[in-house]
């Protein structure tokens, strides 16, 4: 049987969704990046208690609007934005693991307000230590030692060695229950693509959970993609879904 | 009288004058990211970002150049350049890791004389951001911290001890602010340029930290 691993909805993509999961959500903080459809998905199915993995906490519907609004002199921002502080917005998140929690600036994201009201819980991680967390997941590596860290609150609690002088601390895997990631163009077997600065997280985490989901602009035929160029091999990707061609609101089953 | 401080378009401009051809450079957010906007086309300074773009152009200023895909770590578009560079997350970090960032331009809450670093958790706010500033400063090559010289209600930012939560210990080697050039040095700090207008004696009174004069102290110059 040929293997075919597009399946025809985000609903659909997101249907095993539990409560309580370990959600590793791709991006960076903008909408380029961003796997709106399938965080919508996910809050359509308001699935609670989740874990989200991700470098920034979210922006959420409300501070997302006046994010548009700031940056249209600079970077016009599509209407169809939704990041993963909807579900902090919307109560479904209990602990996040983050790079950049805080917004910059004084105005508080989502999670900052659910962390003041004791709603979530939070492990502040260096952007590059959560990075090199889910790359060993997704490579089988248990843990590993870096040197960022050494001597400041992040090293708490952790196995610190030196290494030819150098301290180092002993950090581990970080493995999702599933990854929810943005690319441009897939195939039928997974393999993946990205544009430009969108590749960042959404490629880390492809094939660090147990699940990886891959929301695309385009399925193109199998041999399409120049294998040099392909950027995320299949194996490491279960379900891939098509965004919609025009923007569609976050609550419409889709 | 002391004189003008300078604006933060020309606080980055100082700071690109730290910049050589060859350097991979990474920007923070804030006033380093302007940084880009003053590197001649011609010259290869090829600009690091932790999402994962290699050697990029100047921050966009016209919307209709602006491409949703191409944004640099502040969420900020920037033009293309050739030659550039795209990888994942976990590979720009292993370049930062791996010590190929040959400067880096954080902006800074407070540093102390000994070079430790404040700069992920503003006063007020229920938690801090890491974000890749971390990574950087502990791998980088040289940190500059490139801040105002006082906070807004004119608190000195270059402190003997940190009052602020240590993001990065002893880490910090040359501080550019609006009214000075300091270098972190073993024996404290070292005051080495000025900006027009102002004495040394005017900069210590904003500085919690003490300062040492530079014999060759300059006037700064930005071109």
């Amino acid at each position: 049987m040929p293997v075919n691993k597009v399946v025809a909805s985000f609903d659909e993509a997101v249907s095993d969704i539990f409560d309580g999961a370990v959600l590793l959500i791709g991006g960076f903080g903008g909408p380029g990046e961003c796997p709106s459809y399938l965080i919508a998905a996910v809050a359509r199915k308001n699935v609670r208690d989740l874990t989200i993995v991700a470098n920034l906490a979210g922006w959420g519907l409300e501070l997302a609007a006046d994010v548009r609004e700031r940056l249209a002199p600079v970077l016009p921002i599509p209407p169809d934005w939704y990041d993963q502080g909807l579900l902090v917005e919307r109560g479904q998140v209990r602990k996040g693991i983050l790079s950049f929690p805080a917004a910059p600036g004084h105005y508080l994201m989502p999670f900052e307000r659910a962390l003041l009201e004791g709603k979530v819980e939070v492990e502040l991680v260096p952007q590059g230590t959560l990075a090199e967390r889910i790359r060993a997941a997704r490579a089988g590596i248990a843990a590993f030692y870096t040197p960022t860290g050494a001597g400041t609150f992040v090293a708490e609690g952790k196995e610190v060695r030196e290494f030819d002088g150098r301290p180092y601390v002993l950090e581990r895997a970080l493995r999702g229950d599933f990854s929810l990631i943005r690319a441009h163009k897939a195939d039928r077997y997974g393999n993946l693509v990205y544009r430009g600065s969108s590749r960042t997280f959404n490629a880390t985490m492809a094939g660090a959970s147990r699940i990886t989901i891959a929301e695309v602009d385009e399925v193109v035929e199998v041999g399409e993609l120049d294998p040099e160029c392909v950027v995320t091999p299949g194996v490491y990707v279960d379900r891939v879904v098509v965004r919609p061609r025009e923007p569609r609101p976050w609550h419409e089953p889709m | 009288m002391a004189g003008e401080r300078l604006d933060e378009q020309a606080m980055a401009l100082r700071a690109v004058k730290e910049f050589q051809d060859g350097m991979v450079v990474n920007l923070g957010v804030g006033i380093p990211t302007l940084c880009s906007l003053y590197v001649p086309p011609e010259r290869d300074i090829f600009f690091h970002s932790e999402n994962g773009i290699i050697g990029f152009g100047p921050v966009v200023t016209d919307p209709a150049e602006a491409d949703v895909n191409l944004v640099n770590a502040s969420i900020q578009p920037v033009k293309p350049r050739p030659g550039m560079a795209i990888v994942d997350h976990a590979e720009s970090f292993a370049i930062i890791r791996g010590g190929r960032i040959d400067i880096t331009v954080l902006g800074a809450i407070e540093v102390s004389e000994k070079g430790d670093l404040a700069n992920h958790h503003l006063p007020g706010k229920p938690i801090g951001s890491l974000g890749g500033g971390m990574d950087l400063a502990f791998n980088a090559k040289k940190v500059i911290a490139l801040m105002t010289h006082t906070t807004k209600d004119g608190r000195p930012k270059i402190v003997r001890e940190l009052t602020q939560p240590l993001t990065v210990p002893r880490c910090v080697k040359l501080i550019i602010t609006d009214i000075a050039v300091i270098e972190v040095t073993p024996q404290g700090l070292l005051l080495k340029e000025l900006v027009p207008g102002w004495t040394p004696e005017e900069v210590q009174a904003l500085t919690d930290a003490p300062l040492r004069v530079a014999e060759d102290l300059k006037v700064m110059e930005l071109l």
